[in-house]
């Protein structure tokens, strides 16, 4: 079958897709958009993480003949996703708190192969700043559900931040870090509002 | 709301040269990995590309009847089915130590999960639904499955006509390797025992659980070779195990590595490697193969599970006298690493503490379960989960406090281990049981507020299964010692490739190196050293591959020390020839070039007084400088095989924890509230880094003691549990905060003083737990993981 759909705001059309084939696998095999990642395929991991329609998602559970005429947001398109939404203006009402402790996981310090230059949402730095990538393979999904909550909670509690991401498993970091990265960017968010 | 807040760790820093050692400088990879670009095994795609599919056994132990194809090769998209009959050498077996481990089964299978046959179609679905048409007759046998069964005087050989180097000393064929270590006078000392206690523990089977697929892409190549891009911990391992299997030279067979989503030990042995190559060897095509979860859980060995015999003795005034113990590591059906795994077992059983007279044994068991091998901590797991509790036994025998009883008996620099090997470096275990048990306390009833309980901060969290009714709070320690590189008289050597030239006006250092950088930040590390030796801003990590010699495996702590060893070495022999070149342009300008000690620091060469003789861009115009050279640590040497003596080990790792639970003592839940940790880490490098390592090495030491644990049916072998829905390792709401103490103290056999830091935290953890859950409930629990049942009664399971 052909499914019609919107990817990162671009007009997507995928030929030939079986009925059994998941949207993760449309991303990744079709559309060579292989940020989210497949650890499980069953729904438990949450590395697959994408919004569709707004709506946090496990593509390997969504069939490709459901996302027709819908819009998904991917990891790959995270950064312009943010920036639109932060030139739409202070929509989330995060205004006051003081950077304080968050900086100081703002790390020091660049190498060769940075990316140096790329765009990036306030999560992503973030995440890059707090060292909450260890092997980053549960990276992409934690991201897009990170930035979903900030969306909706500009101010979370520890206990919000927890609860959120508790569909997104991470084996390297003990979470700590992803803990301090979300902290991190709520922190900037407010500051920039 | 609360301002951020993060969890208090403390750490030391300072560095003279700016992305040096000592900083935390940013990942190289970071950017990539965040947005979705980094491309990990599993991301490989090629035009034209076929994809793989191993049908593996559908029984744990049976002869094979007959495997018929036909149906599968007339499958339209389907290019290639392939049987053992297919393998185009002599060499059918392939091996970390012992070569046992068949590519694709031959008349037997001895594991539920044993790949039997391979396909290779133009899309995964049909790859999966072709392997389902291979009609594979078995005849069922009994299968083995404890010592018992293993050792019974009519059990069925795993392995027969064994021929390996451990075939000769192990008293029983389905033993794969015993290790005893005897030394002083345990029957005298156990006179002078005043209190004796004894437990019988079990450690269940940990997956290591990475969340990246094994997966990798075989290219067939035009001069008949093949290049695969793959998942690893130790490409020169692989290229090893995988050229003789295919019958070409280990040059036709070129290995690069692609990224890597996690490893802990998991990626030690082949796993789908072979398997890509043969295919695309067969059909001329690229062929791609990446595992699902449920295969994943098949596709790579696990922590071994144990059941340890422990005897400790101590003097009223807290003093040990003895350890007796008895180690059985299930190894399953095959090697795997199972040969080192028992001499770690052995020689940590002691723990770091000071018992001069041992009775030890350790052996590794051949079974019909799945096969166990490498798995962060490697043996020294199971034993500190024992020694842990047998501490807290005797000291609650002998009306002591737990802490001070631990460091009554803390092992110091130059205590002897049980192998008679002296700990020649610091050996803090009481200065970090001091520090552990000084961290503030959590406080007390985290859960209330003005608007009631927070049900996510309580045992069964959002299952809302009580508002602090029957909730219990405990709190446990636990210290360990690990060994770091490999043991007992191994070659483990690094090898490192550094350049350095001028690229648009700048001074860039190129590092290569064959290292797998699976998470830990190896490549960082690599750039943050290179930056310290040879005073450049800008270095370059070249991409890890066979085209450079080995950088040995990124396993049991070794890849900082060694690889960072090899790195600093190369880097200092880069540094040679570029104060030689210095000296043959502008020595004739300054006499210092000649008499004084030269730095290169800021992009110059400057005199250890600080004075600048030349931009070490002047000195690189028009040269490149190269150096590959392999670099070793001290060598070690093997355990005597009847007496345990000799000096197996190259450095330790001492880490300590404390937790605090909270036990819903009605349902049996767990929360873990707090896992404090305190680590002597010698030097850190990146201390981000090592904060991340030690806090999601802890995580993991949480996740075995309770709910981590692979399910194998005792009657059949086979594995009731390979998902994430039924293997359960911690979500974020599992995982407390884990503040850390960070000792740095030089050990100065190592470069710059580090140690390896990965493993030490994910052995104390877990009896940490265990004791914080048996100081809440009062129960004995000798087992781990610790499941509702052991803590409610309600019903009696083991196994």
């Amino acid at each position: 079958m052909r499914v019609n759909f919107t990817v990162n705001g671009r007009p997507q059309e995928a030929d030939d897709v079986w009925e059994g084939e998941s949207l993760l696998y449309v991303l990744r095999e079709r559309l060579g958009l292989p940020g989210s990642k497949n650890a499980c395929e069953q729904g438990e991991c949450g590395s697959c993480t994408v919004r569709l329609d707004g709506v946090p998602v496990c593509s390997c559970l969504v069939a490709a003949g459901q996302v027709e005429g819908r819009e998904v947001v991917t990891v790959e398109g995270l950064a312009d996703f943010a920036k639109q939404r932060a030139e739409g203006g202070c929509a989330s009402g995060a205004c006051g708190t003081s950077l304080q402790n968050a900086q100081e996981w703002q790390a020091q310090g660049t190498d060769s192969q940075t990316g140096e230059g790329t765009e990036l949402s306030p999560i992503q730095q973030a995440f890059i700043d707090a060292g909450a990538v260890q092997c980053g393979f549960c990276t992409p999904g934690l991201l897009v559900a990170a930035d979903e909550m900030l969306e909706r909670n500009p101010n979370p509690t520890d206990a919000d931040i927890r609860e959120a991401l508790s569909g997104n498993l991470c084996r390297c970091t003990g979470y700590e870090k992803i803990m301090d990265a979300v902290r991190l960017a709520a922190a900037r968010q407010s500051e920039a509002v | 709301m609360a301002s951020p807040s993060g969890t208090p760790t403390k750490i030391t820093q300072g560095s003279q040269t700016k992305g040096g050692i000592g900083e935390s400088t940013l990942r190289p990879d970071g950017t990539l990995k965040v947005t979705g670009e980094f491309a990990y095994s599993s991301d490989m795609w090629h035009e034209d590309m076929l994809w793989g599919q191993i049908l593996r056994s559908t029984v744990a132990h049976a002869e094979i009847v007959s495997i018929d194809t036909s149906e599968a090769l007339v499958m339209p998209g389907v290019y290639a089915v392939l049987t053992y009959d297919d393998l185009p050498t002599d060499v059918k077996n392939y091996g970390l130590e012992i070569q046992d481990t068949p590519v694709l089964a031959h008349g037997k299978v001895r594991h539920h999960g044993e790949p039997v046959a391979l396909v290779a179609a133009d899309h995964p679905e049909t790859a999966r639904r072709a392997a389902a048409k291979i009609k594979v007759d078995y005849r069922e046998l009994p299968v083995i499955t404890d010592e018992a069964s293993a050792t019974a005087p009519d059990a069925l050989l795993v392995h027969e006509n064994r021929d390996d180097h451990h075939a000769g000393h192990v008293p029983h064929p389905n033993i794969v390797h015993r290790q005893p270590i005897v030394r002083g006078d345990v029957a005298a000392a156990r006179e002078r025992a005043d209190v004796i206690v004894t437990g019988e523990y079990t450690f269940g089977m940990q997956d290591q659980a990475f969340l990246g697929p094994e997966s990798g892409l075989a290219v067939p190549e035009e001069d008949g070779g093949v290049h695969l891009y793959i998942a690893t911990q130790w490409l020169h391992s692989d290229l090893r195990q995988i050229a003789p299997v295919l019958g070409l030279p280990e040059d036709k067979v070129r290995m690069t590595l692609s990224g890597v989503g996690g490893a802990f030990g998991g990626r030690e042995d082949l796993s789908m490697q072979i398997h890509a190559c043969l295919l695309a060897l067969r059909t001329g095509k690229p062929v791609k193969i990446v595992y699902n979860r449920f295969e994943s859980f098949f596709g790579h060995v696990h922590r071994h599970p144990a059941k340890l015999h422990y005897e400790h003795g101590a003097t009223k005034d807290g003093k040990l006298t003895h350890l007796k113990c008895r180690i059985v590591l299930d190894g399953g059906a095959y090697a795997s690493a199972s040969p080192a795994v028992v001499g770690n077992a052995s020689s940590l059983s002691v723990g770091p503490y000071v018992v001069e007279d041992v009775d030890i044994e350790a052996i590794a068991l051949y079974t019909n379960n799945p096969p166990c091998g490498a798995m962060r901590g490697f043996g020294a797991v199971q034993a500190c989960f024992a020694y842990e509790a047998q501490m807290d036994k005797l000291a609650a025998k002998l009306g002591m406090d737990p802490v001070e009883f631990r460091r009554l008996n803390a092992m110091e620099q130059g205590t002897l281990l049980p192998t008679g090997q002296p700990v020649d470096s610091p050996a803090p275990v009481a200065e970090l049981l001091r520090r552990v048990k000084a961290m503030p306390m959590p406080p007390e009833r985290q859960w209330e507020s003005s608007e009631g309980a927070d049900v996510r901060q309580l045992p069964g969290g959002l299952s809302n299964t009580t508002h602090g009714e029957g909730v219990v709070r405990g709190v446990g320690y636990a210290v360990g010692i690990k060994n770091v590189g490999f043991s007992e008289g191994f070659d483990d050597y690094s090898t490192a490739k550094v350049r350095m030239e001028v690229v648009a006006g700048e001074p860039v250092a190129t590092v290569h190196t064959a290292m797998a950088e699976v998470g830990q930040g190896g490549v960082t590390v690599h750039a943050q050293i290179a930056r310290t030796e040879l005073g450049v801003t800008q270095v370059t990590i070249h991409p890890a591959d066979t085209q450079v010699g080995s950088a040995g495996s990124t396993s049991a702590s070794r890849q900082t020390y060694v690889t960072g060893g090899a790195v600093k070495n190369s880097c200092e022999l880069v540094r040679e020839k570029v104060l030689e070149i210095g000296r043959r342009k502008f020595g004739s300008y300054h006499p210092a070039w000649a008499t004084a000690e030269l730095l290169l620091e800021g992009g110059k060469v400057v005199t250890d007084g600080g004075e600048v003789l030349s931009d070490l861009a002047d000195v690189l115009e028009g040269e490149t400088v190269e150096v590959e050279a392999e670099w070793r640590h001290r060598p070690t040497e093997p355990f005597d095989l009847r007496t345990g003596q000799g000096n197996g080990h190259v450095q330790y790792s001492f880490a300590a924890h404390r937790a605090v639970v909270e036990v819903d003592t009605e349902l049996g839940l767990v929360k873990v509230i707090e896992l404090a940790c305190a680590q002597d880490v010698g030097k850190a490098l990146n201390p981000l880094s090592v904060l991340g390592q030690i806090q999601g090495g802890t995580t993991q030491g949480l996740g075995v003691a309770v709910m981590e644990e692979i399910v194998v049916d005792p009657k059949t072998a086979k594995v009731k549990n390979p998902s994430f829905t039924d293997y359960l390792i911690p979500t974020i709401l599992d995982t407390p905060t884990i503040p850390v103490d960070v000792l740095e103290l030089a050990d100065e056999h190592a470069p710059y003083g580090l140690r390896g830091i990965g493993e030490a935290p994910t052995l104390s953890s877990t009896p940490a737990v265990l004791a914080a859950i048996r100081n809440a409930t009062g129960l004995e629990l000798n087992r781990t993981p610790v499941r509702p049942e052991h803590l409610t009664g309600t019903q009696l399971s083991e196994g």
